[in-house]
């Protein structure tokens, strides 16, 4: 994002957690209710980035892991005569999808709670922040008119 | 001059060469496509006022669909996938250069025009796989400022206005059911009420799973997945959807149908959509979301919850199995990714166990609706046909169990719906009809009552 930005800039989906990078604007004059709010999206997205990229990451590997293993017990190689990988149909995939979703329920329980304090959390406080720079615009107006 | 025309040759055969790996790339997608299309298109000529809804609805799915449909070893690159894209231009190259070798006559600049043919077919099929205008916006950083003139279409996707469109034309069935004088400014009210909930629902939904949409790909570009606007805006959208519109129909209609709304809203912001996290149960929660809007249309026009408002209700909610677990079938691997406890991933048996129950489900209540003389007997006997297809298409389903068996149900469903509403609607007993019989009644009984009297 070019230096003169006044606003946050957002850009294209992460490789492996599939969510867009935020960079936050510093404004030189941020009040301390600014800074807790960058803060805190700062930290909400370093927290759901380390999060899903290491779940998608487990997710890919899993899979791949899976896949080895049952063309395998079919007794086929990983790659077949054209060089393309082989793959499994969705009905063999059916058990992986059941098994990985049973064994990280526990996590996304435990993220799902993170993630809604969070959410809420960052919300109120620009509520706060809007509400703050409304009031400080109104008396700007008021100086400028007298 | 003969370079000139040696060159020409070479180009000419770039671009064959190009079309042939489009081709061949793009061969798997348009028979699905063209297929979709023609399902569609049958479709087409059995819709009736629900008609562009639906066709919105079901091609902005044909769209997402095909772009899941593809088998895992298509050649079609999905620009997301830089991996797979550098993948799928070494083997543009590999196939260049073999046919290339072939051509012998133009030695020298062969060589020189292979190097072009690879530029431009590595070109031309990066810019073929991003036929879309999206994909190469998604790719650069964009300012996280907020533009007025792309607000109607922002608030637009965030409302998901294509399902709040279908939420209402159900209240409005619900509404026209109903055995009362037809008011139109009732109606209206109603509907707008009823739309606006659905908007300031949505929006709450949307909100809390901002994360969770950004990793499957049907609902990787939301706005406020993409940026567009923040947090703080769509609930203060939220709010300045809902609040008016519970408002509007508790003063402007009638307090039940505002506490339905209310309660509906609610339903699906606070307990739905958490629960999809949680457990399989929340389909079952869904299905009632989806099932109280023609009941909230059948009690603002009467006032009342009557046996016939939980029969369309109950209609509804039996609908929405076979729509959403056929939906879900195609899902699984983003569901079980993105962490969505759904039926279709942990319980696949009782997935289509469901879906089969409530298509012939679906039959029973349509038998039911003139024994509750909503409708006459014509009713159950016209719908008979459609329900037995949709239990057809579900019990293929069942059996089956693959991804085409799902894909015809769910479009089965989205036709048989408004096909369902309108032939019920048709073969409404008229409210003259009930009003004459009660005068009837009172005349034969006040007969009675004068024999009976000395």
């Amino acid at each position: 994002p070019p230096a003169h930005s006044r606003s946050d800039w957002i850009g294209p989906p992460d490789k492996h957690s599939n969510l867009r990078p935020v960079i936050f604007h510093v404004p030189p004059e941020e009040s301390p209710l600014e800074r807790r709010l960058r803060e805190a999206r700062q930290e909400a997205q370093a927290s759901n980035q380390q999060f899903w990229a290491r779940h998608n990451r487990a997710f890919r590997q899993e899979k791949e892991e899976f896949i080895y293993s049952r063309l395998k017990a079919k007794g086929l190689e990983m790659r077949d005569e054209t060089g393309q990988k082989a793959t499994l149909n969705a009905e063999e995939m059916a058990d992986f999808y059941k098994d990985f979703l049973s064994k990280n329920f526990r996590k996304h329980m435990q993220y799902n709670r993170d993630w809604y304090k969070r959410n809420f959390t960052i919300t109120f406080l620009m509520g706060q922040v809007a509400l703050a720079r409304a009031l400080r615009w109104l008396r700007w107006k008021k100086k400028n008119v007298e | 001059m003969s370079a000139a025309r040696r060159c020409r040759p070479p180009r000419a055969l770039a671009g064959l060469f190009v079309w042939h790996l489009k081709g061949a790339g793009t061969r798997h997608i348009p028979c699905q496509f063209v297929h979709l299309c023609r399902v569609a298109n049958d479709r087409l000529i059995t819709f009736q006022y629900f008609n562009f809804l639906k066709r919105m609805y079901v091609t902005q799915y044909n769209k997402d669909l095909s772009q899941r449909a593809k088998p895992k070893s298509d050649l079609v690159v999905s620009p997301f996938h830089e991996p797979q894209q550098l993948d799928q231009e070494k083997k543009v190259i590999h196939k260049i250069s073999p046919i290339s070798s072939v051509h012998q006559p133009w030695p020298e600049t062969s060589r020189r025009n292979e190097l072009r043919e690879v530029k431009s077919a590595a070109e031309t099929e990066a810019s073929a796989t991003s036929v879309r205008a999206e994909p190469k916006e998604d790719r650069q950083w964009k300012e996280m400022k907020l533009r007025l003139d792309e607000l109607p279409g922002i608030f637009a996707r965030l409302s998901k206005i294509k399902l709040t469109a279908l939420v209402v034309s159900t209240a409005s069935a619900g509404f026209a059911m109903a055995p009362v004088p037809f008011d139109l400014t009732c109606f209206l009210l109603a509907s707008l009420g009823t739309g606006l909930a659905s908007c300031a629902a949505n929006s709450i939904n949307q909100f809390f799973e901002v994360p969770f949409d950004s990793n499957m790909n049907r609902t990787k570009n939301r706005p406020l997945v993409r940026g567009q606007i923040s947090p703080l805006l769509a609930v203060c959208f939220a709010a300045s959807c809902g609040v008016p519109g519970i408002a509007l129909l508790t003063l402007g209609v009638n307090p039940l149908t505002g506490a339905l709304g209310a309660f509906n809203i609610f339903l699906y912001t606070c307990c739905y959509t958490p629960m999809k996290r949680m457990s399989i149960a929340n389909t079952w929660v869904g299905a009632v979301v989806g099932a109280i809007p023609p009941v909230m249309g059948w009690t603002a026009a009467t006032g009342s919850l009557d046996a016939g408002a939980l029969l369309l209700g109950g209609i509804l909610y039996s609908w929405q199995f076979p729509h959403f677990n056929a939906l879900s079938w195609g899902l699984r691997e983003d569901y079980s990714r993105g962490g969505y406890c759904m039926m279709s991933v942990t319980h696949p048996g009782l997935c289509r166990r469901v879906a089969l129950r409530h298509c012939l489900a679906l039959i029973g209540l349509s038998a039911l609706a003139p024994a509750l003389d909503i409708t006459t007997w014509t009713f159950p006997v016209v719908s008979l046909p459609i329900n037995l297809y949709i239990s057809y298409l579900g019990f293929r389903f069942y059996r089956d169990a693959d991804r085409s068996s799902s894909r015809k149900l769910f479009f089965c469903s989205l036709w048989h719906l408004p096909m369902l509403l309108l032939v019920m609607f048709t073969c409404k007993k008229s409210v003259l009809e009930k009003e004459d019989k009660t005068e009837l009644l009172g005349e034969s009984h006040g007969r009675a009552v004068g024999i009976g009297l000395p």
